[in-house]
């Protein structure tokens, strides 16, 4: 019997017709005069749209996470991948995205579409030769822009030079313009790159403002539904539709917090994960429900996307507050935006699990989390680095703490069975009860 | 009261007879590929053990991989609460408990009531559990009871460096061919799987004392090895580890009834 009322979230169709029109766009971008761009979900998207309203954009991760998602396809992808000869090791949406090229398959349907140019980031070693490969495969004519970020952990973190370190990024965003436009012959437009750039800025803040709203009990939001909705961050930062989605979806979720709507109808226990899931076994925080426990988030969901600002005094985290006004000039646009995605919660764990380890403590705390769910994702070694450690941190901080071992986008690497069976005994430990079925 | 305990594992089926807590009976069969007549067949053996018959029987606890098998259990245990309650029960000061049964290790940390603090379990891996050391046996061509013995002969030590099963095989089969006593390499086998176990036990914290339950706490060359890579004199092992599980999930339900 439900203890809460639940509803299905009003945004749904909406929110599906939107990422599927984002993916038909990137197909169709020739046919509309565009020009299509691949790039990391991190790469900062902003900057290529002073090229004009018709830059069709597709990101490598949340695709990789579509392949996986679709089981048969991935591991067409994932094979070829390998016979290619690229390690099984490797980032395992990386693979999925190689072999989509190789195979030639877009899946989205039909065959794949050739970039025209790629712009990124280095953010991992993964990220450091993605799409240098990508390029290669995709016939090795297409031109390739990678932004260095690996600057240090922002403030509070690392205060030093912080100043120095925005400025090292914003001068590659600069840089990168000149590039773009040498190689699309297009002429840049700093009002549309202002309004991308604002865009960015708004739909960052808003989504932290809507993980927020998950410290209600019971939460509004599970992290299954989650998943679906953080996406848009890493489809395309600067789109303004996304951005209008985001805002639309903050004013159902404070409505559902004020109605007192769940995600979870039992929900009896809050748990908390750590890094992307096994995206073709989502089906685990079903049975985590059979628990009464909902996942409210992530360090990841929260802030891979969302920006944050942590209170080191109150081993808290809220939202980070916009700028006061839209940028007016390309080197302060550029300046904002660095300054603005350092400060990203998913960088800084590059620099010392500690920093991770601190504010997965924060959600923990101030989100009311009974546990801790981590994966040890070995799909995934940027954001898998220093798990082990932010696990014992978490430990010491008392937490109660579980571990399971998978991959987010090669299933031969998780075991469905025995992580049910070890969450069986890591809830029962907790003291709960499983619902008969 | 009479219960009695079934632990359907994976490689053998064991069944204990509580009355009133205390062991009067038991019975341990191969599970092989049909686990009901498993089940079954360690249920009589275990009553006939006893003395008693079913009818005499009041509930019945199930634990271990086939626990769903069970079909007349009244209560269905977790491995980690099974053996965390049967280590609680033959040791109080138990805080770890450690169990290697054929296809699974095991370390859980536990309070002094034999509640589950913590735990690990090996991931998808036999390098850390039973079957391990027969699959070494086989390339060693030694029978399973001649490896723990020949542990206690060696007095070297060899580094596998595999964590895989199967090349810790290849690994073997290289050290035989170096002309390798077989004492040494049963000891090298040893000491790696104990390695695995104690990393496990190390994720949890190694509070003492230590229990270990499982058919491989009857090994002395693995209880060797397993001192030795925790640095510590001593593991208590229960009368008849392998019947551990299946007594932890009988008290466990004696406590609920």
């Amino acid at each position: 019997m439900a203890q809460y009322p639940t509803e299905p979230l009003k945004c749904w169709p909406k929110a599906k017709e939107l990422r599927n029109k984002f993916y038909e766009n990137y197909k169709q971008a020739h046919e509309k005069g565009g020009i299509r761009c691949m790039g990391s979900a991190w790469a900062l998207d902003a900057v290529t749209m002073g090229l004009g309203r018709d830059v069709y954009w597709i990101t490598g991760e949340p695709y990789g996470a579509s392949c996986a998602f679709d089981s048969p396809l991935s591991a067409d992808f994932l094979t070829a991948a390998e016979k290619f000869g690229f390690s099984r090791d490797l980032c395992s949406y990386m693979r999925n995205y190689w072999g989509s090229i190789i195979v030639g398959k877009y899946a989205f349907g039909g065959p794949l579409p050739k970039a025209d140019f790629a712009y990124t980031q280095h953010i991992c070693c993964s990220h450091g030769k993605w799409y240098q490969n990508a390029c290669e495969l995709e016939g090795g004519d297409v031109p390739l822009y990678v932004i260095d970020v690996g600057v240090g952990a922002c403030p509070p973190f690392e205060p030093e030079m912080y100043k120095h370190r925005v400025k090292y990024v914003a001068d590659q965003m600069l840089d990168s313009i000149e590039w773009m436009e040498k190689i699309t012959g297009r002429t840049y437009n700093d009002e549309l790159f202002f309004e991308a750039c604002w865009n960015d800025i708004r739909l960052t803040h808003t989504w932290a403002k809507i993980c927020m709203l998950n410290r209600a009990v019971p939460a509004p939001l599970d992290e299954k539904s989650i998943y679906s909705l953080y996406v848009f961050a890493t489809l395309q930062k600067s789109s303004a539709a996304f951005a209008e989605l985001y805002e639309e979806l903050l004013e159902e979720v404070e409505d559902r917090v004020k109605r007192g709507i769940a995600a979870v109808g039992n929900e009896q226990a809050r748990v908390m994960t750590d890094t992307q899931p096994p995206w073709g076994f989502l089906k685990i925080y079903r049975y985590l429900e059979t628990w009464g426990v909902v996942s409210i988030g992530s360090l990841y969901t929260f802030g891979l996307e969302g920006m944050w600002l942590y209170d080191e005094d109150r081993n808290d985290l809220g939202p980070r507050p916009m700028p006061p006004e839209k940028p007016t000039s390309r080197e302060e646009a550029c300046r904002m935006l660095a300054d603005w995605h350092l400060s990203k919660p998913e960088y800084q764990h590059f620099y010392s699990p500690e920093y991770k380890t601190e504010m997965m403590d924060a959600i923990a705390k101030n989100w009311r989390c009974d546990a801790i769910i981590m994966h040890y994702n070995r799909g995934c070694e940027g954001l898998s680095v220093g798990i082990a450690e932010n696990r014992l941190g978490l430990l010491e901080r008392g937490n109660k703490v579980m571990t399971y071992e998978g991959n987010m986008g090669d299933e031969t690497e998780f075991d469905l069975p025995s992580t049910e069976t070890r969450f069986d005994i890591f809830l029962e430990s907790l003291g709960l009860k499983k619902r008969e079925a | 009261m009479i219960i009695v305990g079934i632990d359907c594992g994976a490689k053998n089926t064991k069944t204990v007879v509580l009355r009133d807590n205390k062991i009067i009976g038991k019975g341990m069969i191969l599970t092989g590929f049909d686990q009901t007549s498993a089940i079954r067949e360690s249920l009589h053996a275990a009553l006939k053990d006893a003395g008693i018959d079913v009818k005499d029987v009041d509930k019945i606890s199930g634990t271990g991989a086939g626990m769903e098998e069970i079909r007349d259990a009244d209560v269905r245990v977790n491995e980690v609460k099974a053996m965390a309650k049967a280590a609680n029960f033959f040791v109080p000061s138990a805080r770890t408990v450690t169990d290697v049964g054929a296809e699974m290790g095991r370390a859980v940390k536990i309070d002094e009531n034999g509640k589950v603090i913590d735990f690990a379990i090996n991931e998808k891996c036999a390098a850390g559990a039973g079957a391990f050391i027969e699959a070494m046996a086989r390339a060693l061509e030694a029978k399973l009871e001649e490896m723990g013995p020949m542990v206690l002969k060696s007095d070297k030590s060899i580094p596998m460096n595999a964590q895989c099963a199967i090349f810790a095989e290849s690994e073997v089969v290289g050290l035989i061919h170096a002309k390798t006593a077989k004492a040494d390499i049963s000891k090298a086998i040893h000491d790696a799987m104990a390695s695995r176990i104690v990393s496990m036990i190390r994720r949890i914290g190694v509070n003492k004392d230590i229990v270990m339950i499982g058919g491989v706490g009857l090994n002395p060359g693995f209880v060797d090895s397993l001192k030795r890579e925790l640095e510590i004199d001593k593991v208590y092992i229960p009368p008849d580890p392998a019947f551990g599980a299946a007594v932890g999930a009988a008290l466990v339900l004696a406590e609920e009834t």
